[in-house]
């Protein structure tokens, strides 16, 4: 999988999942924000991810992932 | 005393999403009972249920809202939605009292299997995702309507077996009663999910009649073989009579007799004397003589032990009298933890529209219903009082008597 098409399926599964605008979503914008998570959505982001792409983001390492470019990247590391 | 009062009711189940749909199944005598063959792939005694749609509720609630709610909590959102509607309570209303919730529920298998099945699976706890624990608890339904609702008063599950409904309708009202309480959300619900009901059906209490669904479910008849699991959920909106008569509510009907009691006995089978403890305790605290009865909405869900007990019991009570008695568990099958909700509004809607709906399948008597007048067609008939029985696993018995206002 390109990077491009990374971001196209974290979007796509986001945006369905957490029922928002596919075009709502772009690199800087905030995670939380955009998709109204609170600290139990978030939850439910980080097993979508571990189920979507077999990444366990932990939770330490979630303050480092604000944006969809910083999930983008840091999925793009380990995909 | 203070009065309790009904000024609003709701229902979801196998009969109909609305009052109008269930009322109208019941007077056509409409079977809710079909044959689910995936159940027997999974290993199933009896594939017969009670069939409903799960509701999308996704136009009415956000995601966060639906993510807790297991399949019960949206047939109790369902039925809630449309009982406040019908006591002319809107969301303003609730943001200034302190409404209380007490339903029937006892309990959440479905999402409970789903988590231990990812846990075992997948060796990480996160893949469960948020929804699991607040779908899994026993209090699910009280704790997604309370959120839903943003209900202040009393927040309880009752869990009473298969009285569990009546229980919570019966308690809601001892807490009106006392001035605890002006108002509260009452009901019961029930998951139809084979995993809710599997071991249930592990000990043959189901009937087998897969030939014809429609005949399964026979209280009272002398061949019946087993009950049929059923499900949905029911909400009754009980209130203090002058705060009803104060705010202008549609009053419909009075809570007029709660009873209770225990058998003490064995696990699943009845006994004959602590159900006729609670019909006794009924009359009595409701403070009218058996003959302003003039129905009986019975507990019998077509077992063989039940349904005999419950006959001797009702006989023992009753004696001659011979009030109309039927179960209308022959249309919905067992509705259990939601039972004595919604049998309260099966018999409601019969009160108000004048008529007993038949007691299906009750071909021939045995030896102890042939003692009761169980009409096994509809009958046209008015009355302004009925008692409605409610018993459950471990020998949890509820007995509401109910008056038409």
């Amino acid at each position: 999988m390109d990077k491009q098409e990374l971001i196209s399926k974290v979007n796509s599964v986001l945006a369905e999942e957490f029922e928002v605008e596919e075009s709502v979503i772009t690199p800087e914008a905030n995670i939380k924000q955009t998709l109204e998570l609170d600290s139990l959505s978030l939850v439910d982001m980080v097993a979508l991810i571990e189920n979507e792409f077999g990444v366990k983001i932990a939770s330490n390492e979630l303050v480092k992932i604000p944006t969809f470019q910083s999930l983008y990247d840091y999925l793009a590391e380990r995909v | 005393m203070r009065r309790v009062v009904i000024t609003g009711m709701g229902i979801y189940s196998c009969l109909g999403k609305s009052l109008d749909e269930v009322c109208k199944s019941l007077y056509d005598g409409k079977s809710g009972i079909v044959l689910d063959m995936s159940r027997k792939e999974m290993g199933f005694r009896s594939g017969l249920t009670a069939k409903l749609e799960i509701p999308d509720l996704k136009k009415e609630l956000s995601r966060s809202q639906r993510a807790y709610m297991p399949e019960q909590a949206k047939y109790a959102y369902c039925a809630t939605v449309e009982a406040l509607r019908n006591a002319k309570i809107d969301q303003d209303y609730l943001d200034k009292h302190d409404v209380g919730l007490m339903y029937g529920n006892d309990s959440s298998a479905d999402p409970t299997v789903r988590a231990v099945d990812t846990m075992r699976e997948k060796h990480d706890t996160t893949l469960c995702g948020s929804g699991a624990i607040f779908q899994s608890m026993n209090s699910t339904v009280t704790m997604n309507l309370g959120t839903i609702f943003r209900l202040r008063g009393i927040n309880l599950t009752v869990s009473g077996a298969c009285a569990s409904g009546a229980h919570a309708i019966g308690l809601g009202a001892l807490l009106i009663q006392t001035g605890l309480q002006d108002m509260i959300v009452c009901g019961g619900a029930q998951e139809v999910n084979p995993f809710s009901i599997g071991s249930f059906d592990g000990i043959s209490a189901f009937s087998i009649r897969e030939d014809a669904p429609e005949k399964a479910s026979r209280p009272f008849d002398r061949d019946r073989d087993g009950l049929v699991p059923g499900g949905g959920a029911a909400t009754v909106i009980i209130e203090e009579y002058e705060h009803a008569v104060k705010r202008g509510a549609p009053i419909i009907a009075e809570v007029l007799g709660y009873g209770f009691s225990a058998n003490g006995d064995h696990i699943s089978s009845p006994n004959v004397e602590g159900p006729s403890k609670s019909l006794r305790m009924a009359i009595e605290r409701a403070g009218i003589d058996i003959r302003e009865i003039g129905y009986i909405n019975a507990h019998a869900t077509s077992t063989h032990v039940g349904d005999t007990n419950e006959a001797k019991a009702i006989y023992n009570v009753f004696g001659d009298q011979r009030t109309e008695v039927t179960s209308t568990k022959s249309q919905t099958g067992h509705e259990m933890w939601m039972a004595g909700a919604s049998e309260v509004i099966y018999s409601m809607l019969m009160m108000k529209n004048d008529f007993i709906a038949a007691n299906l399948n009750f071909e021939n008597p045995d030896e102890d219903s042939a003692k009761l007048l169980i009409p096994a067609k509809r009958i046209e008939k008015h009355f302004d009082t009925f008692l409605s029985n409610s018993f459950g696993f471990g020998g949890t018995n509820a007995t509401l008597i109910i008056r038409n206002l």
